[in-house]
C-alpha cells in the first residue's frame, strides 16, 4: 500500500496544483487555489440514493426505447418510429455509420453506463471492492462522455417542431420516458463515479 | 492553503488521471495502487495527438457543411437540406428561437470549440502569455458544450425513422449527417486528448 502521506494529497487534474486533500461533507466541493476548476466534490446524495435513482433510470430506459416516439399522420397516411426503429432505418438505408453513431450515444453508452454503475454502487453498498471495481470504474469514466441523452431528448423536441407544420403529431409514450429519462441521468450523471473510492471510509 | 501551489510533477509526485490516488513520480505508464489504471505524470503526446485529431476534424468540417444532410423525396421533387439550409429553414417557417438554436450547437460551437481548441494548443507549443486560469475555463466551457453540436445528427436520425411514406414523402440521410458526427467526435476527441496541465507547464511561470 502507499505511504498515507500520499492519501493526504490531492492534485488538481486541471493544473496539477498540489492539495492537502480536503475533507468533504455531501453536497460540498473544493475548488482549487490556482486555476479555480473543481478539485473534488462529493455529491449530495448517499450512493443508496443514488442506486435508487439508477434503478429508476433503467426501467425509464426500458420504456423510452420500447415504445414508439411519437405517432405521426400525414393525409390518412400513419406511421411513427422507436429509436430502434430510426436507427433501424439509417442501416437499411445505407446509412451504417450513422446508424452506429446514433445506436451507441443514445443506447448503447448511457445503458452501459446505468449497468455498470448499479454494479459499483452495489458493490459500494455491500462495502466490497472486487477485482473487477477498478477496471469498471475507470471504463464508466471512459464512456460517459459518449452518452448523449440529453442531447438527444433536444433532438426530439426540434424534429417534433419541424414536423408539425406537415403532419398531425402524437406524442408517443417514449417522448414522456425520454423527458424523465433526461432528468433522471442528469442527476446520476452529476455523482462522479471517481468519489465511490472515498466512499465509505469517508464517514 | 495559502502558500503558493506547487504542481504535483516539480514535487516529483503524479495523480492517477482515473481515481485521483497520489504517488511517487514515474516517467513511464506505472500502475496506480489504488484502482490499477496506469499513470503517467502528463497525457501521453497530448499536443501532437490534439493537433491530429484537431486538424482532421478541420478538413471534414468543409463537407459536414457542404454536403447534405437530409434528402426528402416527395411526389413531386426531391430537396436535399444542409445544416445551414435546416437554420435558414426555420428561421422563415416562423420559428426564429429554433434557428438560432441550431445555428449555435451546429456552427458556432463547432467552429468555436475548434478555434479554440487550437489557441490553447498554440499557447502551450508557443509559450503565448495568455491568462492561465482563463485558459483553464476555455478549456472547461469546450469540454461542456461539444456534445450538443450532435443534435442535427439526431434530429436527421429521428427525420428518417418518422417520415418513411412511401410514395408520399421519404426522408434519408445525406453523407453530411455523418461527415458531421464524425467531426464532433473527433472534437471530443481532440479536447480529451488535450491535458490542460501543459498550459501551466510552460516556463512563463512570471505572473503565477
Ligand atoms: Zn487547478
Ligand atoms: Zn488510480
Amino acid at each position: 500500500m502507499v505511504a498515507s502521506v500520499m492519501d493526504q494529497l490531492c492534485a488538481c487534474p486541471h493544473c496539477d496544483a498540489l492539495h492537502r486533500r480536503p475533507p468533504l461533507r455531501r453536497g460540498e466541493k473544493a475548488l482549487c487555489v490556482r486555476c479555480g476548476s473543481t478539485l473534488a466534490r462529493r455529491h449530495r446524495l448517499a450512493p443508496d440514493q443514488v442506486l435508487a435513482l439508477v434503478v429508476a433510470a433503467v426501467m425509464v430506459f426500458a420504456i423510452a426505447n420500447a415504445f414508439p416516439i411519437v405517432d405521426l399522420r400525414i393525409q390518412g397516411l400513419h406511421g411513427g418510429t422507436t429509436l430502434f426503429g430510426a436507427v433501424a432505418a439509417l442501416w437499411s438505408d445505407g446509412r451504417q455509420p450513422m446508424a452506429v453513431l446514433v445506436c451507441a450515444t443514445t443506447q448503447a453508452f448511457p445503458l452501459l453506463d446505468l449497468a455498470s454503475m448499479l454494479a459499483l454502487l452495489l458493490a459500494v453498498s455491500r462495502r466490497r471492492r472486487p477485482g473487477w471495481f477498478g477496471p469498471l470504474l475507470r471504463a464508466v469514466q471512459e464512456l460517459r462522455p459518449w452518452g448523449m441523452v440529453e442531447v438527444f431528448m433536444l433532438g426530439v423536441v426540434v424534429s417534433l417542431v419541424k414536423l408539425s407544420g406537415m403532419a398531425h403529431i402524437l406524442p408517443g409514450m417514449a417522448l414522456w420516458a425520454f423527458a424523465l429519462l433526461t432528468v433522471l441521468m442528469a442527476a446520476i450523471l452529476s455523482f462522479h463515479p471517481h468519489q465511490l473510492w472515498d466512499e465509505p471510509d469517508h464517514d | 492553503m495559502t502558500d503558493v501551489p506547487v504542481s504535483a510533477v516539480s514535487a516529483g509526485l503524479m495523480a492517477c488521471g482515473h481515481c485521483g490516488q497520489v504517488m511517487a513520480r514515474q516517467d513511464g505508464p506505472a500502475p496506480c495502487p489504488r484502482c490499477g489504471g496506469g499513470v503517467r505524470p502528463r497525457k501521453p503526446a497530448s499536443l501532437s495527438r490534439t493537433w491530429a485529431l484537431l486538424l482532421t476534424a478541420i478538413i471534414l468540417y468543409a463537407p459536414a457543411n457542404l454536403l447534405p444532410i437530409m434528402q426528402t423525396s416527395s411526389l413531386f421533387a426531391t430537396s436535399r437540406d444542409t445544416i445551414i439550409g435546416g437554420v435558414v429553414y426555420f428561421w422563415h417557417s416562423g420559428s426564429p428561437g429554433l434557428a438560432i438554436l441550431i445555428f449555435s450547437v451546429s456552427i458556432l460551437v463547432p467552429v468555436l470549440k475548434m478555434a479554440i481548441l487550437g489557441i490553447l494548443a498554440l499557447t502551450v507549443q508557443f509559450g503565448w502569455p495568455l491568462d492561465r486560469r482563463q485558459c483553464v475555463m476555455l478549456f472547461h466551457v469546450i469540454e461542456f458544450v461539444g456534445r450538443w453540436s450532435m443534435l442535427d445528427v439526431f434530429v436527421v436520425a429521428l427525420m428518417v425513422g418518422l417520415v418513411r411514406f412511401k410514395g408520399l414523402a421519404v426522408i434519408e440521410a445525406g453523407p453530411g449527417a455523418i461527415a458531421f458526427g464524425v467531426v464532433v467526435a473527433l472534437t471530443m476527441l481532440a479536447t480529451h486528448s488535450f491535458d490542460p496541465r501543459l498550459i501551466w507547464d510552460s516556463p512563463r511561470r512570471a505572473l503565477g
